[in-house]
């Protein structure tokens, strides 16, 4: 049943969507097989996966099956809050609890006859490298920076110099608000997600003396209440951000606060949403992100017109503004940089002073480094008689360990992978 | 499909040649240094300068094992953490999940194992087997037999051999601290 199942492809089902297909255009790529040979690609073999059944997501999955994909899988680690049924149209009220990317698929099969959606309810990280292997592209709708970092890294890393196959386009749509960009990647060849990071808003946070002192926001006297009052009234206790009661207790210590200083706008949902960081999602923002993304799988799975290079970025907060441009590759990518990143140090530093150079480096942001050249150790964090035995080696000049032009590799905690570091002595 | 292998430039195949620290020593790198373990459980490395073969002490403070200290040695292959690391129990221990060779019955040693989980986990997992010795997969079947059938007679048969005793024409290493 799965894709050829020609019996549900009823006479004009796909009479737009041939006239694309049927005959190559002026743009058109050479390696374009104008008629049943795309077709047949598109609708038999053409095996797609999506990340994220959310706000994107279902929109994503009803583009592509619409499109003509009929092997699609989907992978969703969430369940379905009946805050999402505003704008997540897949489902419905009855499904408030269910896993979304099930429901999802459950969803697109019955309204599109002969597509074939497979969902995994569960994170990316519970798949392998040869479970990404099976599909020709992935398309990325997820809320979540780590999650995207992770599948952007894993895709990169799986790119065998001696196997065009296991090259995967991404495509990634993200949206905050009325903002939003749709991008394609092609891992090692353009521009990665890990490139770009730096262009990511950061998420916003207050001087700790302006929510301690002179609240003007209601923002500032619910951070006051997450970050200064609950580790002063329960000490080492984590507070969790999924927890009613622990979001409750935060509420009215900030509604408290806001009532000593005048200040208005303290409601439950501005509290979770500004603990979870939870940017507003907006529904016509999300169908336009996702739309521009299923375009760019079809064109790339198709070859039946030119696809995005590389980063479509879209501002509705001031009229409509949009800008398609072509992001650089970084060649210090961490992820998919052929080179390590370059670092002049002076000779006679120490271990010590390397490490605190990192510590303090702005734009990597690294705690508790442990450092290794391809052939020993330089100094490890833990366990404790690996950390006593390259102890010694803080007092060291970096230079006697490490010669110019040499390699570090450096793993941290809060790095969700190496870092290289390429040592110049200046 | 587009052919994307083509824009792919030569210079890129010869710049990931270059030699580079393997996937395998960044991945034990990092989970090395994040280990998070009570004082019950302690690394120890032959060669500290080589991070895929060490082994694991554990010292149970509760449960029918207490007082035994059960060193393990661990290996970690050059495909980590596509596989698991091999992990065998050194001394000859009378478990139920452990054989006579030092074979381990542990989900996540084997089926269960996913990229996703680290060497904290195994750890963890061990350390787990010592405090619920689990009766229904057992590598030592007259150990499963014993702990399912009598309970008493199965924890004075652990606390004997933990002493370096016999049981059943079968010598064990001592394992206990005094
Ligand atoms: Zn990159």
């Amino acid at each position: 049943m799965n894709g050829n199942s020609t019996s549900s492809d009823w006479d004009g089902r796909y009479f737009h969507v041939d006239q694309i297909l049927d005959k190559p255009g002026p743009r058109t790529d050479p390696s374009f097989l104008a008629g049943d040979g795309v077709k047949d690609f598109l609708r038999n073999q053409c095996k797609i996966l999506v990340i994220g059944a959310g706000g994107l997501g279902c929109e994503i999955l009803a583009n592509l099956a619409l499109s003509g994909f009929k092997d699609i899988h989907v992978i969703d680690m969430d369940t379905i809050d009946i805050s999402n049924l505003n704008r997540q149209f897949l489902f419905r009220q009855k499904d408030v609890g269910k896993p979304k990317a099930t429901v999802a698929a459950e969803f697109i099969m019955n309204r599109v006859p002969g597509v074939q959606v497979t969902p995994y309810y569960g994170k990316i990280q519970d798949k392998d490298e040869d479970y990404y292997m099976q599909f020709n592209l992935v398309v990325c709708g997820l809320d979540s920076v780590e999650a995207r970092r992770w599948i952007n890294a894993t895709l990169v890393n799986m790119v065998d110099p001696e196997n065009p196959e296991s090259l995967k386009p991404l495509i990634d749509g993200g949206t905050e608000g009325f903002k939003g960009q749709a991008r394609v990647i092609l891992p090692t060849v353009s521009s990665c997600y890990e490139c770009s990071l730096d262009m990511l808003n950061k998420p916003t946070a207050f001087p700790i003396c302006t929510i301690a002192n002179t609240p003007r926001l209601p923002e500032h006297c619910i951070e006051w209440a997450s970050v200064l009052e609950w580790p002063r009234v329960f000490g080492d206790k984590k507070l969790d951000t999924d927890d009613p009661e622990h979001i409750g207790w935060l509420f009215n210590h900030a509604l408290k606060r806001a009532k000593e200083f005048k200040i208005e706008g303290v409601t439950w949902s501005l509290t979770q949403g500004v603990v979870k960081n939870i940017i507003p999602a907006i529904a016509s923002t999300n169908a336009i992100i996702a739309a521009s993304c299923c375009n760019e799988a079809f064109k790339i799975a198709t070859s039946s017109a030119a696809y995005l290079n590389n980063y479509f970025m879209l501002i509705g907060t001031d009229g409509v503004y949009s800008y398609t441009f072509e992001h650089e590759q970084r060649k210090d990518c961490p992820v998919c940089g052929g080179e390590s990143l370059d670092i002049s140090i002076k000779k006679d530093w120490t271990v010590e002073r390397l490490i605190e150079m990192l510590v303090e480096k702005q734009d990597i942001q690294i705690k508790k480094p442990s450092l290794s050249t391809p052939t020993k150790q330089i100094y490890l964090q833990a366990p404790p008689q690996l950390e006593q035995a390259t102890r010694p080696n803080l007092e060291k000049k970096v230079s006697e360990l490490v010669e110019d032009g040499g390699d570090i590799t450096v793993t941290a905690a809060s790095l969700p992978f190496n870092l290289s570091l390429r040592i110049k002595y200046i | 499909m587009l052919k994307i292998w083509s824009m792919k430039k030569n210079e890129d195949a010869a710049a990931k040649k270059k030699p580079k620290t393997s996937a395998a020593q960044i991945r034990v790198q990092k989970d090395l240094t994040e280990l998070d373990l009570p004082s019950t459980m302690q690394t120890t490395f032959a060669d500290p300068a080589d991070l895929l073969n060490f082994e694991l002490k554990i010292t149970p403070d509760e449960g029918m094992y207490k007082g035994g200290a059960f060193s393990f040695s661990f290996n970690i292959g050059p495909n980590y953490p596509h596989e698991p690391p091999k992990v065998k129990c050194i001394p000859k221990i009378y478990h139920p999940n452990v054989d006579l060779e030092g074979n381990v019955c542990l989900n996540i040693l084997r089926e269960d194992w996913k990229p996703v989980l680290n060497l904290n986990s195994v750890m963890v997992g061990l350390q787990y087997l010592f405090l619920e010795p689990n009766a229904d997969d057992p590598l030592n079947k007259e150990a499963a037999e014993e702990l399912r059938r009598n309970r008493d007679q199965f924890l004075y048969n652990v606390k004997n051999s933990m002493r370096g005793g016999n049981i059943k024409n079968e010598h064990y290493d001592r394992v206990t601290n005094q």
